[in-house]
């Protein structure tokens, strides 16, 4: 239990050697992704249309783009449901997770008490508990909200937690060597010192949360790309369905992308 | 501003005693120190070194004693009292300037600029005020350091091992900076080292610190006229005083506790 930062902290840390991928890209390797996405997308193309496999199993790719801009407007509603539901969700659970890190890593003897049901609410998939909260809530916002506050606030804290604990003796002694407030040793050190910590489990929270709104939407209620994605394969609209798929995992890139610059400009002191 | 009475030591160390839970870190601990001179404590690892240092910069009580400065007891930090950590424990998320302007920030006190410039162009600092510190030389990160604990003008400037990470050049340059910056600012230095040449060097006094319960055993005066040359810290008086020293210190690590007492009588005689 002593293990660092916990699963969290170890999810954290291997996304951080992720980003290792978006830092010191030369122009060749960036030309070699894209004639890679060329090859595989054109090969896709061409091998599904050779072997005649029907769209409802899989759709070519040309197929797909086509859906995806002659559907957009109709999709379009939707993907603002979705967003909606994370981005409310997610500041709910982010900024309740930040302040309970801070509080709790004050008093070690309390955080070892509660880090085993921290790990418990990490580990549960909330979405086990949408059915729960859409007899509780109905089919509106407020039961995917809730569903993607639990998923995105418990990661949040747990990496939040781990940075918080990171206290560095000597740094503190030199604000309090100046006469600094408890305030101001939270703020000017504590804070900074933790924030890389608190970003990667912001860019995980966002993730889990993405994960949660989807799946909640796809359990009830009539809006929502989750939604969508039930709609589009009872009705076989496979082309459509693929569409609303790439929108999702273009939202999850941008998720990780907006993190990772997020952290360059403000945590890059930490490499 | 207190100016300091004749006879009266700029820092005055009483008594001094320290203990976490059941380990004396410090007992019956006595020294002064007059103001504008240098004086370093050596001393075998864990002896107390940085327990007593950061007793002078007000940053833990004491068990018992006291350290006065001024002739006023120090109970918590005071902007007179400038602290130099071991390692240069800049902030790394902030560049030189903000690092060197944190003082002020936290007091929220407007920054003495030209002060600041001049202090930079001493330690050849210039032009690298938005440099991060994982891009300074540990040299540079020392200096940094340094210029952070003088800009808010202290009278006592208290050093903890500060270049003990730094190669043996860098070190000698970094022991001429600190001869050169005391000779402008007048401060009071009390230095912590490991090695007795930079404390020869350096000092005005050479303090030998005994391990378990940490006390002063020893207290050499280092009669050098300044600036020290080459040849001077060849010479054979410094070469004695050098050897009594490292004697000093080796002679409690290999008999312990009961010989350094002994020693402790001997010296207060001296
Ligand atoms: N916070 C603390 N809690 C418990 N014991 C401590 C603490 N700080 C120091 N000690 C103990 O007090 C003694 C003196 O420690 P101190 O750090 O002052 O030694 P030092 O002379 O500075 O050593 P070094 O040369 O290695 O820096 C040591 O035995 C150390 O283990
Ligand atoms: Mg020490």
């Amino acid at each position: 239990m002593s293990d660092e930062g916990g699963v969290g902290g170890r999810v954290g840390k291997g996304l951080q050697s992720l980003s290792t991928f978006g830092s010191g890209t030369t122009r060749l390797e960036i030309a070699a992704i894209i004639a890679t996405a060329v090859i595989v997308i054109g090969g896709l193309e061409a091998a599904l249309r050779w072997f005649e496999v029907p769209h409802y199993i899989l759709p070519p790719p040309s197929a797909i783009a086509v859906a995806l801009v002659g559907d957009f407007p109709l999709i379009l509603p939707h993907l603002g449901h979705t967003l909606v539901v994370l981005l409310s969700g997610f500041a709910i659970g982010a900024g309740i997770g930040i302040f309970l890190a801070a509080i709790i890593t004050q008093f070690p003897f309390a955080e070892k008490i509660i880090a085993p049901y921290i790990l418990i609410l990490v580990t549960t998939p909330m979405l086990a508990l949408v059915p729960l909260l859409i007899l509780r809530f109905g089919f509106g916002y407020e039961p995917r909200i809730i569903a993607v506050a639990l998923a995105s606030g418990p990661m949040v804290m747990i990496n939040s937690a781990t940075g918080f604990r990171r206290v560095d003796a000597n740094k503190i002694a030199l604000a309090r060597s100046y006469g600094a407030s408890v305030l101001q040793i939270f703020w000017k050190i504590r804070a900074p010192m933790a924030l890389p910590m608190i970003l990667v489990g912001l860019m995980i929270g966002a993730i889990f949360g993405l994960l949660t709104a989807v799946g909640a939407e796809m359990v009830g209620g009539g809006f929502g790309l989750g939604n969508r994605l039930t709609t589009y394969s009872s009705m076989i609209q496979m082309p459509q369905f693929f569409g609303v798929v790439l929108i999702l995992s273009f939202l999850g890139i941008l998720i990780y992308v907006i993190f990772f610059l997020i952290g360059k400009k403000w945590a890059s002191w930490e490499t | 501003m207190a100016t300091n009475t004749s006879g009266q030591a700029k820092l005055a160390i009483r008594n001094a005693g320290k203990r976490y839970g059941a380990v004396v870190a410090l007992e019956g601990c006595a020294l002064e120190v007059e103001a504008n001179t240098i004086v370093s404590i050596v001393g075998p690892s864990g002896c107390g070194k940085t327990t007593l240092l950061w007793s002078m910069s007000g940053l833990h009580a004491l068990s018992e004693g006291e350290i006065l400065l001024d002739g006023t007891p120090i109970v918590k930090p005071r902007p007179e009292i400038g602290l130099v950590f071991q390692e240069a424990n800049l902030l790394p998320w902030r560049n030189l300037l903000g690092n060197i302007l944190f003082p002020f920030e936290v007091k929220g006190q407007k920054p003495d600029r030209a002060w600041i410039d001049h202090l930079l162009e001493r330690v050849n600092l210039k032009g690298f005020e938005k440099a991060f510190p994982n891009e300074l030389s540990g040299g540079m990160q020392q200096r940094a350091s340094i210029v952070r604990a003088l800009s808010l003008r202290p009278s006592v400037l208290l050093m903890d091992e500060p270049f003990g990470a730094l190669d043996a050049f860098t070190r000698e340059e970094m022991n001429q900076l600190v001869e050169e910056i005391w000779l402008e600012t007048q401060t009071t230095i009390v230095f912590i080292t490991h090695s007795i040449e930079e404390a020869l060097f350096l000092s005005d006094k050479v303090v030998v610190l005994t391990p378990r319960p940490g006390r002063v055993l020893n207290v050499y005066d280092v009669p050098f006229a300044r600036p020290r040359t080459m040849e001077v810290m060849a010479g054979k008086d410094a070469f004695d005083l050098h050897h009594r020293i490292k004697a000093d210190i080796y002679g409690q690590q290999r008999s312990g506790g009961g010989a350094a007492a002994e020693a402790s009588g001997a010296a207060a005689a001296e």
